[in-house]
Parts: C-alpha cells; sequence; structure tokens
C-alpha cells in the first residue's frame, strides 16, 4: 500500500535515482565521478542562492532579467545559459578523451554506462544548449539592432522561447543530480531509446529536454522571421540589410521549417514509450527508419541553422576590420539563400549505410557536394574583403582567419564522406568525429566567440581584454588541431566512435595527443572567463561609451554602447547598404536630431518564467511518472497563457523629454570626445567615436 | 513597409485605437507562419501514415476499421462549423453588434464539439473491435494523425470559449478582433487539414 502512495506522490523516484547512494553502495571511481558532478550542480544551485540573498539580488535578478522583455536582456539571457552549458559539454569532452586514453587494454575510470551518458549529453549540450542558445542569443541582441527596430516582432514569446530553452537545460542539469540520462547518443536512435532496451529515465530526459528546446527554438525562428520581414525601419530594403541579419533570416526560417520533424520524432518516441504505441519498435510494424529520416530532416538543416549566423559573424567582422566593405555582397546573400535551400535536400547523407540503392545514394552524394558552391563563394567573398583592405589582427579577425582555414579543411574531408563508398568505410569511425568537429567548431563556436568579442563593447559598453583574447584564441585553434586531427587518423585506421574501451596499442600516441589538445580546448574556456573578469575588473579606462569602437558600418553601431532599452531614439531612415558608414564620411552621424517622441515599449511580465516553470515541471513529472505534477504543470501552462491574453495593460511609454535628454546627452559627448584612430582602437584611447579610415578613390 | 492602408482581408484594423502601426499586420502574419510550421508537422505525420499504411501486422486494417459514412457527417459538420465562423468574421467585419458575433461563435463552438463527439464514437467503435493503437504500425499511424487533428479542434475550441469570454469582459475591441481572426485563420486551416485526412484516410482506406 505505501509502495502505491509513494508511486502516486513520487512516481519512479526510489533512493537508487540519486547518484551520491549509487557511489555509496557502489564506491567506484565512475560512480565517484557521477556523483561529484551530481552534487556540483546541488551546490552550484545553493551557492547561487546563497549569493543572491546574500547580495539581495532576488529583486533585481527578476525584476531587471527574468520578468524583462527587451530583445538586448533576452539575447544576453541566452549567451550565459550558453555559456554556463558549453563549460559542462566541454569538461565532458575532457572526461571522455581521458577515457579513452587511458582505457587502452584496460578498464579507465568511466564504466560503459557513465561513458555513454557522457557521449549522449556532451551532443546533446553542444547543439541544442549551448550552439542554439549562443547564436540565438546573438541574432536576439544584434539583429533589432541592425534594422533599425525596437525590439523583436513579439517580445512576449521571446521571453516564452527563452524560458522553455531554459527550462530543458535545466531538465539536461536535473538529470545530473536526480536520475540518469540518455545512452543513446545525441541522436535517440530507436529502437534502442525504445523501453525494451532502455526502459529507465534516461531517454525520457532527453526526449523532453529537447522538446522543451525544439518548442522554444520553433517559436524564435517564427519570431524572427516576422521580426525580419516586417519591422525593418523605413528604407531598410532587404537588399540593404547587413548579412549578419540576412543569415539570421535564412535560420529563422529553417528553423520554422526544420524544428518541426524533431518536434515529431520526439513526441512519436515518447508515445512509443509511454502509450505502447509502434512507430520505431522492432515488432508490430514498428519502422525505425521513419524516426532516421524524422530526425535528420531536422538534423542536416540544423547543421545550417547553426553555422549560418556564424557565417553573419564573420561577413560583419571581416569587414569591419578590414576598413572595407563586404566585397560580393550580393553574392553572400544568394549563397546564404542557395544554402538554406540545398540544406533540405541532403539529410540522406547521414545514413547511406542504411539500406537504400546505390543509385539514392548518388543522387544524395551529388547533392551534398553541391553544397560547396555556394560556401566557396562565400570563402573567397571573405577573401576579397581583406585584400587591400587596413586589416588589424584583433581577437575577433584572428578567430575569423582560424575559421577560413580550418573550416576549409573540414569541407574537404566532408566532400570525402559525401562520396558513399568512402562513407561505408569510415561509417561510424571518429573520422567522422573529427569531420563534423572540423565543422562546427570553426563553423560555430569560432564564430559565436569572434561575435560575443565583436558586439561584447556594444552590450556592456566596454571593450574585452585583446591580450586574453589572444591567449584564448590561441587555445581554442591549436586545441582543436591537436584535438581532431588525430581522430581523423584514429578514424581511417578503424577507430569506431563512441568506445568506451580500446585495443589496439598504436592508438595510444594519438588518443594521447587528442587529450592535450582537449586539455587545450579547456584552457581556451577557462581564458574566456579570465578574459570576461580582467576585462570587468578593469572596464573603467576601456569605455567605448558612444558605441562605435571598430569603425564598423552597419545601424546597431550608430547608437550608444550600452544601448537605451529603446534602441533608437529616433527610427533611422535608410536609403543605402552601410547608411551608418555613409553618413560618418559625412560626419553627420552625430547631427543634432529631432523632434523627439513618446516611446512605446513592452512592460515586464512573468508570462515567460511561469510557462518556462510550468513547462519543465510538466516535462520532470513525465520523466519520473510523476502524472500529478504533469498534469498540473500542463495545465498550469495554458491557465498562465489564456490569463495573460485577458492583460490589457501591457505598454508603458517613455516620455520624450526623457528620450530627448538622454539623445542629446550622447550627441554633445560623441562631439567632445576625441576620434580614435585604427592604430590606437585596442588602446585605452578608444571611446568608441572612430576616425574614419581614409575609405576608397570613388569609382 | 509601405503600401495601401488595407492591411490584410477583410478587416482594417491598422489606425484602430490602442494598437501601434503595424501591429495587427505583424500579429496576423506571425500565426501565418505558425500555421505553416503546424501545417508541416501535419504534412510528416501523413507521410508517416503513407508509410505504415501495409504495416498492419496482422490487426485490422483501413478497409475493416473505417466507416465512410461517419467520417462524411463528421466533414459536413466541420464545413459547416467553418461557415458559421466565416458568418462571424462577416458580422465583425461590418460592425453588427455583439449578439451575431456570438450566435455564430456559439454555433461554431457547438459544431466543433458535435464533430469531437462523433470522432470520439467513432474512435470508440475501433477500440471495441480490437483495433487499438498498440496492435500494429498502422494503427498506430493512425492514431496519432487523426487524434492531432482532434486536438487542433479541442484547442479551437477551448479558443473560442476564451474568445466569448474576452467579449463578454472587453466588448469587441481591437484586440479582440485581432484574436479573433487568428482563430478564424486557425479553425479554417483545421478544415483543409480535415479534407486531407478524408481524403487520404477514409476515402483511400474505404475506396481504395
Amino acid at each position: 500500500m505505501s509502495a502505491e502512495i509513494w508511486y502516486a506522490l513520487l512516481g519512479r523516484i526510489d533512493a537508487k535515482a540519486f547518484p551520491f547512494v549509487r557511489a555509496w553502495d557502489n564506491p567506484t571511481v565512475s560512480e565517484l565521478i557521477g556523483a561529484f558532478a551530481g552534487a556540483l550542480v546541488v551546490i552550484g544551485a545553493l551557492a547561487l542562492a546563497a549569493l543572491l540573498t546574500w547580495k539581495r539580488w532576488w529583486r533585481p535578478l527578476f525584476r531587471d532579467w527574468l520578468t524583462s522583455l527587451d530583445h538586448k536582456k533576452i539575447g544576453i539571457m541566452y549567451i550565459v545559459l550558453a555559456g554556463v552549458m558549453l563549460s559542462r559539454a566541454l569538461v565532458e569532452a575532457v572526461l571522455m578523451r581521458a577515457q579513452q586514453s587511458l582505457a587502452v587494454n584496460a578498464p579507465g575510470i568511466v564504466a560503459p554506462e557513465h561513458f555513454a551518458q557522457l557521449f549522449s549529453t556532451h551532443g546533446t549540450i553542444m547543439i541544442f544548449f549551448m550552439a542554439m542558445p549562443f547564436l540565438t542569443g546573438l541574432i536576439n541582441y544584434v539583429v533589432p539592432l541592425q534594422i533599425g527596430a525596437r525590439d523583436v516582432a513579439f517580445p512576449l514569446l521571446n521571453s516564452i522561447s527563452l524560458m522553455l530553452t531554459a527550462g530543458g537545460a535545466g531538465l539536461v542539469m536535473i538529470s545530473l543530480a536526480v536520475g540518469e540520462f540518455s545512452t543513446g547518443g545525441w541522436s535517440g536512435y530507436p529502437p534502442f531509446t525504445e523501453t525494451a532496451f532502455q526502459p529507465g529515465v534516461g531517454p525520457d530526459y532527453w526526449i523532453w529536454a529537447i522538446t522543451l528546446s525544439s518548442l522554444g527554438t520553433t517559436l524564435s525562428g517564427l519570431n524572427f522571421a516576422a521580426t525580419i520581414y516586417k519591422k525593418r525601419c523605413p528604407g531598410m530594403h532587404l537588399m540593404r540589410m547587413p548579412l549578419f541579419s540576412w543569415t539570421a533570416l535564412c535560420t529563422a526560417i529553417l528553423m520554422i521549417f526544420a524544428m518541426p520533424p524533431l518536434t515529431l520524432a520526439t513526441a512519436l518516441l515518447a508515445l512509443d514509450r509511454y502509450l505502447g504505441f509502434h512507430f520505431f519498435t522492432n515488432d508490430l510494424g514498428g519502422n525505425v527508419m521513419n524516426y532516421v529520416n524524422l530526425f535528420w530532416l531536422f538534423g542536416h538543416p540544423e547543421v545550417y541553422i547553426l553555422i549560418l549566423p556564424a557565417f553573419g559573424v564573420y561577413s560583419e567582422v571581416i569587414s569591419a576590420f578590414s576598413s572595407k566593405e563586404l566585397y560580393g555582397y550580393t553574392s553572400l546573400v544568394v549563397a546564404t539563400m542557395v544554402i538554406g535551400v540545398l540544406s533540405f535536400t541532403v539529410w540522406l547523407h547521414h545514413f547511406f549505410t542504411m539500406g537504400q540503392s546505390a543509385d539514392v545514394n548518388a543522387a544524395f552524394g551529388i547533392a551534398t557536394m553541391t553544397i560547396a558552391v555556394p560556401t566557396g563563394v562565400k570563402i573567397y567573398d571573405w577573401i576579397w574583403t581583406m585584400f587591400r583592405g587596413e586589416v588589424r589582427f584583433t581577437a575577433p579577425m584572428l578567430f575569423s582567419l582560424a575559421f577560413i582555414l580550418t573550416f576549409v579543411l573540414g569541407g574537404l574531408s566532408g566532400i570525402l564522406l559525401a562520396i558513399p563508398p568512402i562513407d561505408y568505410m569510415v561509417h561510424n569511425t571518429v573520422f567522422l568525429v573529427a569531420h563534423f568537429h572540423n565543422m562546427l567548431i570553426p563553423g560555430l563556436l569560432y564564430g559565436m566567440i569572434a561575435g560575443y568579442m565583436f558586439w561584447f563593447p556594444k552590450a556592456f559598453g566596454f571593450r574585452l581584454s585583446e591580450r586574453w583574447g589572444k591567449i584564448a584564441f590561441v587555445c581554442w585553434v591549436a586545441g582543436f588541431y591537436l584535438a581532431f586531427m588525430p581522430l581523423y587518423v584514429l578514424g581511417l585506421a578503424g577507430m569506431t566512435r563512441r568506445s568506451q574501451a580500446l585495443f589496439e596499442p598504436d592508438f595510444r600516441p594519438w588518443l594521447l595527443a587528442a587529450i592535450v589538445g582537449a586539455l587545450l580546448l579547456l584552457g581556451g574556456l577557462v581564458s574566456l572567463f579570465v578574459q570576461l573578469w580582467v576585462s570587468v575588473r578593469d572596464r573603467a579606462e576601456n569605455r567605448v561609451p558612444i558605441g562605435d569602437p571598430w569603425d564598423a558600418r552597419s545601424l546597431e553601431w550608430s547608437v550608444p554602447a550600452p544601448p537605451p532599452e529603446y534602441n533608437f531614439a529616433l527610427i533611422p531612415q535608410v536609403d543605402r547598404l552601410d547608411a551608418f558608414y555613409w553618413l560618418k564620411e559625412r560626419e553627420q552621424a552625430y547631427a543634432p536630431a529631432g523632434p523627439y517622441r513618446d516611446i512605446r515599449v513592452p512592460r515586464n511580465s512573468w508570462v515567460g518564467p511561469l510557462v518556462g516553470l510550468t513547462g519543465t515541471a510538466c516535462a520532470f513529472g513525465l520523466v519520473w511518472h510523476i502524472w500529478w505534477l504533469a498534469i498540473l504543470g500542463f495545465a498550469g501552462l495554458w491557465a498562465v497563457v489564456i490569463a495573460r491574453s485577458f492583460v490589457r495593460d501591457t505598454h508603458r511609454i517613455i516620455p520624450a523629454a526623457e528620450v530627448a535628454a538622454a539623445d542629446r546627452r550622447w550627441r554633445d559627448a560623441a562631439w567632445a570626445t576625441g576620434a580614435v584612430p585604427r592604430q590606437l582602437e585596442v588602446t585605452t584611447a578608444n571611446r568608441g567615436l572612430a576616425k574614419i579610415f581614409p575609405s576608397e578613390v570613388p569609382a | 513597409m509601405s503600401g495601401p492602408q488595407l492591411r490584410h482581408v477583410g478587416l482594417n484594423l491598422s489606425d484602430s485605437d490602442d494598437l501601434e502601426p503595424g501591429e495587427a499586420e505583424t500579429g496576423l502574419y506571425g500565426f501565418w507562419i505558425f500555421l505553416m510550421s503546424d501545417a508541416i508537422l501535419f504534412a510528416l505525420l501523413f507521410a508517416i501514415y503513407g508509410t505504415q499504411l501495409a504495416a498492419t501486422a496482422g490487426a485490422p486494417g483501413p478497409a475493416a476499421e473505417f466507416k465512410i459514412g461517419g467520417a462524411f457527417v463528421e466533414t459536413l459538420i466541420l464545413l459547416t462549423s467553418s461557415l458559421t465562423f466565416g458568418l462571424a468574421s462577416i458580422a465583425m467585419k461590418y460592425d453588427r453588434g455583439r449578439t451575431g458575433l456570438v450566435t455564430m461563435l456559439c454555433l461554431t463552438l457547438g459544431l466543433g464539439i458535435a464533430f469531437l463527439g462523433f470522432e470520439l464514437s467513432d474512435f470508440a467503435t475501433m477500440v471495441s473491435d480490437g483495433a487499438t493503437l498498440d496492435r500494429s504500425g498502422f494503427l498506430s499511424a493512425f492514431f496519432a494523425l487523426v487524434p492531432t487533428h482532434g486536438l487542433h479542434v479541442t484547442a479551437g475550441c477551448v479558443w473560442i470559449v476564451v474568445m466569448l469570454a474576452q467579449i463578454a469582459a472587453f466588448g469587441i475591441d481591437a484586440r479582440v478582433k485581432l484574436n479573433l481572426l487568428k482563430l478564424g485563420l486557425f479553425w479554417h486551416f483545421l478544415d483543409i487539414i480535415w479534407i486531407a485526412i478524408f481524403s487520404v484516410v477514409y476515402l483511400q482506406g474505404t475506396l481504395g
């Protein structure tokens, strides 16, 4: 009887659900590592709560951040989330590298089940809770500023997206302290993730974390597309948008079309697991290929959802730090959209070996290679942008250069993999692991880091330390080559991916090189945190209040740093590409302006945090079969949304006088500040007012 | 960004009371995008249904289980509910006061609930025949596709109730009009999906 009450109240949770109990019962190194990770989550959460209480930051946290609908703050919160999750997933990567380097004809330190959880959480986090929040955060912050808008189209929806994504990330973190995670990899292929093989909570954690995040991402995509199509300032034609906004648009469109297959794949897998459906089971007419097709119908466009915003960042960074307009703007736009279209035609190359005919494989192989064409166009455009420019090797620029070289290498191994016979040879080896890290580390992470360093002064009003930026650069690039080039060799030598133990002594030197590389990458992450700490400490000398530290060209640089809540005191009028640069050349960028009007901004709202909380509660209840919690969470979520639809007082007015005073103060400061030439832009002389580099001779 | 003042079909909300310029346009546009995403979800469910048609695994198949008569009645009910929603939109467009609008919305709600009742009784018949969702891949696909539409209709019915409450609370203000326009899109969208279900599932299953 008491067991039944227990089950009704707490579902499947029992003492064994806690890694501390498991480690107490069975104190192996592997269990202790698990318990330590769980303890980190618990202690981290308690320490954070204590800090917030001690500093009396709870109220400001909610008032200024969590309930804010300002796209800039939401963007920053996304990037903070990405940073936290990056830290965890990178530590997991180091642990996996350590295991493999130790486990040549030896047990190593991590048990097989534990190792499988590590590669599953590493992949899941890196894609859904590091990469996606990072790029969503950058888009959120930058795009409205670039297109001359005061906010995104749907500010409340934006907050809901953030909180759903954060809820998913929270679920993955909770799985460290309560229960276990899936052992089915980031792609969660059934039938292995079905109840027949994994009856525990692992795959359920995976399913609901992904579902929360994919719903959030679909809504983000919708929001960004509506923002870019409907909220551009007067004169900002599509072909006058900065390239980052173009790539954001393409990514948004891909999100709208590519996230539903993922939502459906995880939903159907959940139906199999919870209600006994037979979509992907081995028996009674289930068909695993349906899952594989659904997953990669999402999965391949996802690659471009990840990479395109980074391409946008490189376009902005290379143009700014070469003091030149972007070479081949139109071709870059066309190439972006072509990549977007082609991304839906190649999903089958993720499973060449799964039994379709050679003709089908050939068609998809050729389609895959075609993507190299628009990508190649982009590479040449960036090189031509630098050609005869005033190139400065700042940290974001260095990341961009490392990207160009490294990404081309990864692309070459991609061409190899696009040939089905070769894919048959190296399928499921670490050659593939090397390839996609070779695409995603330069093609996503370097871009995100470059974007973070490039726009940081805009967001916070002071520059980041160049010195630590360069140290981070060295670590991230050297670390990448050391960690992943050996995997190409090992993959060609036949080492299968996701191996917990190895039996070939000849692999060891390469694995040792790889662990050194992984440690260097960890050093890169630490350098980023040191850079942040040093820069916050020295912020007084490095302020750039006027807002244009890099002599850049698009509208986000035409406002103060940090920008006011309403972005633009006056909505800009645009009549060409790079309109802000054109104004700077004519010394009109900071001219007196007016007349000012009242500005309407959205009030803060608790709806986002409440939706995130109820959604996560529902998911947690589903994971552990705590049905009352699941029902309560689901009902609560909709109750919040419906209640919100009855709220009419959703905006507040910032009076024109206040806007005018702030704007005039800033314009006066711009006239009083000394313009800094490019040679001095990384010194304390840089106050955010750029001395125009002599532009090219007019034709 | 420029263009004529009539911003979308039927209703011109661009310069009504408390909306930001362009807010109505952006809101409706965003809802169209949502429907597009939802349409992809249904397209994939249809694709899965297609691949699973033969996967009956010894359980009852389409010919044995589908009754064209019941599906036809459901189709008529749902199409009629689209008509009544259209009449509600017209009542709103020409400012014919609250009564017409509320009557038509209530009629639509009634038809929606009737549709759900017929559909549920269909499902109950299938289940009593032993055609349950855990019997085969085919039945799994059926019970994913058709009830997903049913759940959408349920959400639509809840939404109508919410809108009736909003009309009671606020009258027919710009925001209520905007929400009703979105609800209308949603309702007609579900009709289109149902026509596809009727053709692909029921017609194909009983005639093919």
